[in-house]
Formats: C-alpha cells, sequence, structure tokens
C-alpha cells in the first residue's frame, strides 16, 4: 500500500438534489481514500431529502479526521451536479475554495431561478478556482446517458489534481464499489475524464 | 456495502457507515433476535437484517413489526426466552415504545437486550419535533450510551450487549442523525451465527409487575442503576483525554459526548489547543466520581453536548460538592436548538478560552470571503423536497382539487385536510396546499374526530397504509364508536416509502398480505370504497358522495408507489 503523505486534511463536499447519485461517488472516495491508506470521515443524509430536495455530503480524508463534516468556510473543493446547489454550498467556501462544477441546471419549481450566467459570476467571485464542466452533456452525446455525469466529475477531478487522490485508486475503488452490471458504463465515464 | 458488513475476516479494516457498524456489531456478539419499525435515522438497519434473514445461511430471526411498541414487545418476549436481541427505532418510536420499555427496564432483560434509539437533531428526516431521547434515562431509568463514530457503535453495542448480560437490564444505545449516517474505519472481528432457540422458563417473580412486587421491582433497578454506575466508573468509555502535554494545573476542561465530541476534537487539533477533555461514553449512569475528578481542580469547563442542557446541568449539581466556584458554560454559547457544527464549536471553543488571536485567524482563514458573500444577500432560491413525478398521490390531490373546485357550498370549499408522517407531508408544500395540521403517525385521523366533535367542520385526513397499519387503526375505531364523519383517505401506496420502501403487513411480497378494506370492514365502517385513482372520476364522486354522509367515511386509494423495487 502507498501512503499519501502530502496531505495531512482535504475537505470537501458534493452537492446537487436528490437522485444525482452522491452515495455512490461517496462511498467510490472512502474507498479510494483507504487504498490510499487516509483516514476517512464522511456525512450524508437520507430519508426525505433525498426526494428531489437538496443533498449534501461531506467528505474529509487525511492523516487523522475526526469531524465528519466540514467546517464553513474549509472546503478544499465544492464538487457541484447541478450549478444552483452549487451556489447553495457557499458558506462551505473559503478563500482556498475550487468549485468543479457540472454545467447542468434543474429548475425549482415556482420559484425565480439564477440563470447560469449569474450563477457562475457569484461562483467565481466565491471560489478561488471555478471551474465550469459540461459533464452532463459530454456523457449523454458520448455514452448515450448522464447518469455517470457524478463518475465523470470525480474522475477529472482526479486527473487534475483538484482531488489528491490518484486516478488508479479512483479506479480500484470503482471496481469495488459499483456493481458489475454498471461497471463497464462507469468506466468509460472514467475513461472519457482521462482524454479531456 | 453488504459485503463489508459481512465479511469474516478479523482485524481488517472496512469503510462502514454507523447504522452498519451497528449490525456488525450485533453479528459480533451473535444476535439472535431482531425487530424494528422503520425510522431515518435508523432505517438501514432494518433493510440490512432483513435482507440477511431471507439468506438461508442466516439462523437468527428478523422481523419488521407493525409499530415500534410491537417490535419492543416482540423484543422483550425473545428477552424473557433467553435470546440475544436487537430492537431498532427513531426517537419518535421510542415514544410509541415507551409504555412497553418502563415496565421492561423493572422486570429487566432475561437474554441480553440492546435497544437502539437514533435523534435527529435539527430534523433533517423528522417533522414532529426534535426530541433529544437522553429524557428517557430520567423516566425509565435504562442505561444509555452514546457513541460518537462508527467504530464506537460498533464497540459501543458489543459493550451494552455485555452490561445487559451482566446486570439483567436492557440497554439504549442512543445516536444522531450525524453518527448513523457517519462513514469511517471500522476494525473487524469476528461474527457469531445467532439462532432463534430460546425458551421460555415460567418465573413469575421475575416477569410479572404487580403491586407489590413492582415496587420492590423498582428498588432492585435502582440498587442495580447504582451497580452500573460503578461499573461506568471504571469504563474506558468515559476517559479523559489529553491532547499534546496538557499542563496538571490547566485551569479550564471541556466534557463532551457523542458527535461533539468529534468536532471538540477538530477544533483542539486545529487550534492546536492543549486542554484536558472528558469524554463521557455512558450518558446514564454517569460517572459522577470522574466528572468530580476532572472538575474539582478547574475554574472553567465547557460542556459542549448538542440539544437540552441534560449534562451541564449534571455538572452543576456535581460541582456543588466538589467545587461550588467552577464556572460552567454550555448553552450559554452553543445552541439548544438545531445540531452542532464544527464551525459553531470552533467559536465557542475560541470564546470560552478567550483566544483572541485564533478566534481572528480563525475567521480570516474561513469566513472572510463568506462573509462578504453573504453580504450580497442575492436570493437563492430553496429547493424543497417534493413528490416524485409519477408519483400515484398526484392522482389523489387531482381528484380532491375537482371536487373543491366545482364542490357544492362553503363546507366543501373549507374542508380541512389532515396530514400524517409519510411521503404525504408533502401534501403541505405551497403547490399542493392540503394539509392544515400535522403531528405523530396515526394521529391524522384521531385529530380529526376531535375537530368534528369540537365543530362540526367538514375534514378530509390523509393516512398512508403503513401507517395506518402502525397506529391508525384504534383511532379508526374510535370515530365509528364516538361518531363523527371525516373522509379518511387510506393512501395505499404497498410499501413504507419514505423511509427506503420498507414492507408493511399489507405489501405484496407477502402473499396472503392483510387487506385494509377487511379491516376497514370489522371496524364498522359503513361507506368504505377502494379505488385506484386513475380512475379519477369515480374518485372524485366518492369524495363528492362521502363528504356527505353523516358517518365516518373511507376512501382507500390503491396504486403502488413508483419506486418500489421490482
Ligand atoms: S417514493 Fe413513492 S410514495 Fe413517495 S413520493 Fe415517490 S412515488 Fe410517491
Amino acid at each position: 500500500m502507498h501512503s499519501n503523505k502530502k496531505i495531512t486534511e482535504f475537505n470537501m463536499l458534493i452537492v446537487g438534489t436528490g437522485g444525482q447519485g452522491q452515495i455512490t461517488l461517496l462511498q467510490v472516495l472512502a474507498e479510494a481514500a483507504l487504498i490510499e491508506n487516509l483516514d476517512f470521515k464522511s456525512s450524508e443524509l437520507h430519508g426525505l431529502s433525498q426526494r428531489g430536495g437538496s443533498v449534501e455530503v461531506h467528505i474529509r480524508f487525511g492523516k487523522q479526521i475526526y469531524s465528519p463534516m466540514v467546517s464553513a468556510g474549509k472546503a478544499d473543493l465544492i464538487l457541484g451536479l447541478e450549478m444552483q446547489e452549487s451556489l447553495m454550498a457557499a458558506n462551505f467556501a473559503g478563500l482556498k475554495t475550487n468549485f468543479l462544477v457540472n454545467k447542468y441546471i434543474v429548475p425549482i419549481p415556482l420559484q425565480k431561478n439564477l440563470s447560469e450566467k449569474e450563477l457562475l459570476n457569484q461562483l467565481k467571485r466565491i471560489g478561488k478556482d471555478v471551474f465550469l464542466v459540461p459533464a452532463t452533456e459530454i456523457c449523454q452525446k458520448e455514452l448515450g446517458t448522464n447518469v455517470v455525469a457524478g463518475i465523470y466529475l470525480i474522475s477529472l477531478a482526479s486527473f487534475k489534481k483538484l482531488i489528491p487522490i490518484r486516478p488508479d485508486s479512483i479506479l480500484k475503488a470503482m471496481k469495488k464499489i459499483i456493481p458489475e452490471k454498471y461497471l463497464e458504463l462507469n468506466l468509460k465515464a472514467l475513461n472519457l475524464a482521462l482524454n479531456q | 456495502m453488504f459485503e463489508n458488513i459481512l465479511q469474516n475476516k478479523t482485524e481488517k479494516k472496512v469503510i462502514l457507515l454507523g447504522n452498519e457498524a451497528i449490525i456488525r456489531g450485533a453479528l459480533e456478539v451473535g444476535v439472535d433476535f431482531v425487530s424494528t419499525y422503520p425510522g431515518t435515522p435508523a432505517s438501514e438497519i432494518g433493510d440490512i437484517f432483513f435482507k440477511l434473514s431471507q439468506s438461508k445461511d442466516y439462523k437468527g430471526y428478523f422481523e419488521f413489526s407493525t409499530n415500534e411498541k410491537v417490535a419492543l414487545e416482540a423484543g422483550i418476549g425473545a428477552s424473557f426466552s433467553g435470546l440475544k436481541t436487537l430492537v431498532a427505532m427513531k426517537n419518535f418510536g421510542a415514544n410509541v415504545a415507551l409504555d412497553a420499555l418502563i415496565p421492561f427496564v423493572y422486570t429487566g432483560s432475561k437474554g441480553p437486550t440492546v435497544i437502539l434509539v437514533a435523534d435527529d437533531p435539527s430534523c433533517h428526516s423528522s417533522a414532529q419535533s426534535e426530541e433529544n431521547s437522553r429524557g428517557l434515562a430520567y423516566l425509565a431509568h435504562i442505561p444509555i450510551l452514546e457513541p460518537s463514530d462508527p467504530q464506537e457503535c460498533k464497540d459501543f453495542v458489543k459493550l451494552a450487549f455485555q452490561i445487559s448480560e451482566k446486570f439483567k437490564i436492557p440497554v439504549i444505545i442512543r445516536t444522531t442523525t450525524r453518527v448513523a449516517h457517519q462513514r469511517a474505519l471500522v476494525k473487524l472481528e469476528k461474527i457469531k451465527i445467532g439462532r432463534a432457540a430460546g425458551f421460555f422458563k415460567k418465573d413469575p417473580k421475575k416477569f410479572v409487575t404487580l403491586p407489590p412486587r413492582v415496587l420492590e421491582m423498582k428498588k432492585e433497578l435502582l440498587e442495580k442503576i447504582e451497580k452500573i454506575r460503578e461499573f461506568s466508573e471504571k469504563s474506558e468509555i468515559n476517559r479523559r483525554i489529553n491532547r499534546g502535554r496538557v499542563s496538571i494545573s490547566s485551569k479550564v476542561g471541556i466534557i463532551t459526548s457523542g458527535v461533539s465530541y468529534l468536532y471538540v476534537m477538530e477544533v483542539l487539533k486545529e487550534f492546536n489547543l492543549k486542554l484536558p477533555l472528558l469524554k463521557l461514553g455512558f450518558f446514564y449512569p454517569l460517572s459522577e466520581k470522574k466528572i468530580q475528578n476532572f472538575i474539582k481542580n478547574l475554574k472553567k469547563v465547557l460542556i459542549a453536548e448538542e440539544l437540552e442542557p441534560y449534562l451541564e446541568k449534571e455538572v452543576e449539581r456535581l460541582a456543588k460538592e466538589v467545587n461550588c466556584k467552577l464556572e460552567i458554560i454550555g448553552k450559554k454559547l452553543l445552541p439548544e436548538v438545531g445540531e452542532l457544527r464544527p464551525e459553531i464549536v470552533a467559536s465557542a471553543i475560541a470564546k470560552f478560552t478567550n483566544d483572541k488571536l485564533k478566534i481572528e485567524n480563525f475567521a480570516l482563514q474561513n469566513f472572510c470571503k463568506t462573509k462578504t458573500w453573504e453580504s450580497d444577500k442575492l436570493k437563492i432560491p430553496r429547493r424543497s423536497p417534493r413528490l416524485c413525478p409519477g408519483c400515484p398521490y398526484w392522482l389523489v390531490i387531482s381528484a380532491i382539487k375537482k371536487v373543491l373546485r366545482h364542490g357544492s357550498g362553503q363546507a366543501v370549499k373549507d374542508v380541512i385536510f389532515g396530514g400524517e408522517i409519510g411521503c404525504y407531508m408533502l401534501f403541505g408544500t405551497l403547490a399542493v396546499n392540503m394539509q392544515d395540521y400535522l403531528s405523530c403517525m396515526g394521529s391524522s385521523v384521531g385529530i380529526a374526530h376531535g375537530i368534528q366533535k369540537a365543530t362540526g367542520q367538514k375534514l378530509i385526513t390523509f393516512v398512508g397504509d403503513s401507517s395506518f397499519f402502525h397506529s391508525g387503526i384504534p383511532a379508526l375505531i374510535n370515530t365509528v364508536f364516538n361518531k363523527s364523519n371525516p373522509l379518511i383517505i387510506i393512501l395505499e401506496n404497498q410499501t413504507t416509502a419514505m423511509t427506503g420502501h420498507q414492507p408493511h403487513p399489507g405489501a405484496p411480497v407477502f402473499p396472503n398480505g392483510i387487506k385494509i378494506e377487511n379491516i376497514v370492514q370489522a371496524c364498522g365502517v359503513k361507506h368504505f370504497k377502494v379505488i385506484d385513482p386513475i380512475n379519477q372520476k369515480e374518485f372524485v364522486d366518492t369524495v363528492k358522495s362521502f363528504l356527505e354522509k353523516p358517518e365516518v367515511s373511507v376512501i382507500i386509494s390503491r396504486r403502488p408507489c413508483i419506486q418500489i423495487k421490482k
């Protein structure tokens, strides 16, 4: 096993709406952190909040991790599966926070929604760097389905070193976590990210 | 995930959810009998045992009971018959089970028995209240352990079984959402397979609670609690932790438990603070001597606990005997409403230690950008949960809206809607706007009866099929017996949808499941009909005609939840 000496602590959130697969992404990252011999903690919500509401998952790994929740202002990375949800996570962003955001909006019914441009402008003011990636669109176009947009994004984050976890650890973790029948599709999403 | 919980390698570390670690702990002691009623944040416990019980290698017994009281009663029966027993529920379930719980602590357990109760500070997946189940300790004299993380979930469950075995008393493990739904590394030990092969040996002196014996039992119970307190004084799960080289003369310290402990440790690490800490695994009976030893030379102590200040009050009481000048700070700096978060604990500790420099640093590092952001006050719309597109309930809503639109007379337009716990709580959202009151499970019908008796107004009340089995039936009988006339719509979606689609007694997975219409008929309801709400006209006409009835009426709206896994 390799030990990842460099990171003392990495704080991240995955945000989106219910049903975007946050828990699977969390499990893959957890397993990958375990492969890299890192301490790991996470926090997630179940139940009614998953019924189309906002879903916010906290992930922390490093040398020694106590709290399962990221402190306000302390996220290293906010991975947004949806643009409005990414902005909602703003209170976890501070001076060092990067945003990796899916260019994808799920409209909120009966309310005034923010436009893509407004959202991006706000995100840019809050975060250190903002990477807007049309993951849903790319996956739909290249793979014929957008359910793997999240896997595409965490793979991309790993390749671009936005997450201090190696792509091969993510790959190994996927093989362990993702059910056999969906694995091929998910591996394709990972390869797609590699070729970006 | 399933594989992780079950693998029989020892000394291996795997990542488990708090609830999974609880299951693993129960499997490592060889639990024989498990019963539950689903409730988030405890639901996975039932889900996984249910799956497990369907494999032929599993020799233990599992059931989804009709409600938590029945689940506990089943567990009591198993315990009286000598089995290792686990009963799991969320906090509100413990209220339902309370009537059975208190006498069970009096009689004590025979087979060791652990009761898992999951609280939900901040009400992430709870409607009716922000309950702190620690209060059960005072009401029932039942030992309560509070784990902080998944490793402790497993360890404490095992310890709880030991305590129960040794002292013949049921023990509560109390978790909260951030413990139950926390993932972390857990070290596995060997699994023992339990089996449901008990024997009930008659012993009325032990099992029959009746005066005057019941008062003797109470006396024995209180003596038992003092013995467990001695055990608690020696137990490693209540321990002083010195982070870094804490000077022995340190005049400030922190007492904490549950998930708050993790936030405190995180802050001490982050600020590099060297303070003595007392971590309590037992909430009841409390290690009074350990606490007194810890506080006797301090000037100030911070009590870092979520919700109501139970620990703070206990420390105030204990300080009177050993250090009456001690400054005890808790709810002065920490909220009583809503869960704690690491930054809330950070700011409390910063104020508590008067470390100005560190406070400023902390704010600079963390909040600077956030603050400018907040000052922008850009309105982000809130995304609230809603019924799935294609949910059968939309059909019910649409039919009722039609009745309201075309209904004759003000009484129909002003009809009162009774809501209760399930996906259909979302009838309260703006888009639907059909929920005029909401309380606990089974209450929509009971409250409707009261309103009707008090006012004579017209009511439509909703109750899910799982809720109906859980606690709706006595209320239905009451409307018949005491003669009121709400229209009760039983939303039969054939599952317990909100908590993750667990089966209930009428669910199609059970051949010969119980038919709700048979119950309704047997209760003496004259006007009732089973309707698939896809038949809008029939539904609309029935609602109209039932609203005119002088007696209670029932529509069983039968159409399965679209999310049930085939
Ligand atoms: S889970 Fe089922 S019952 Fe609940 S909102 Fe969705 S379709 Fe309706």
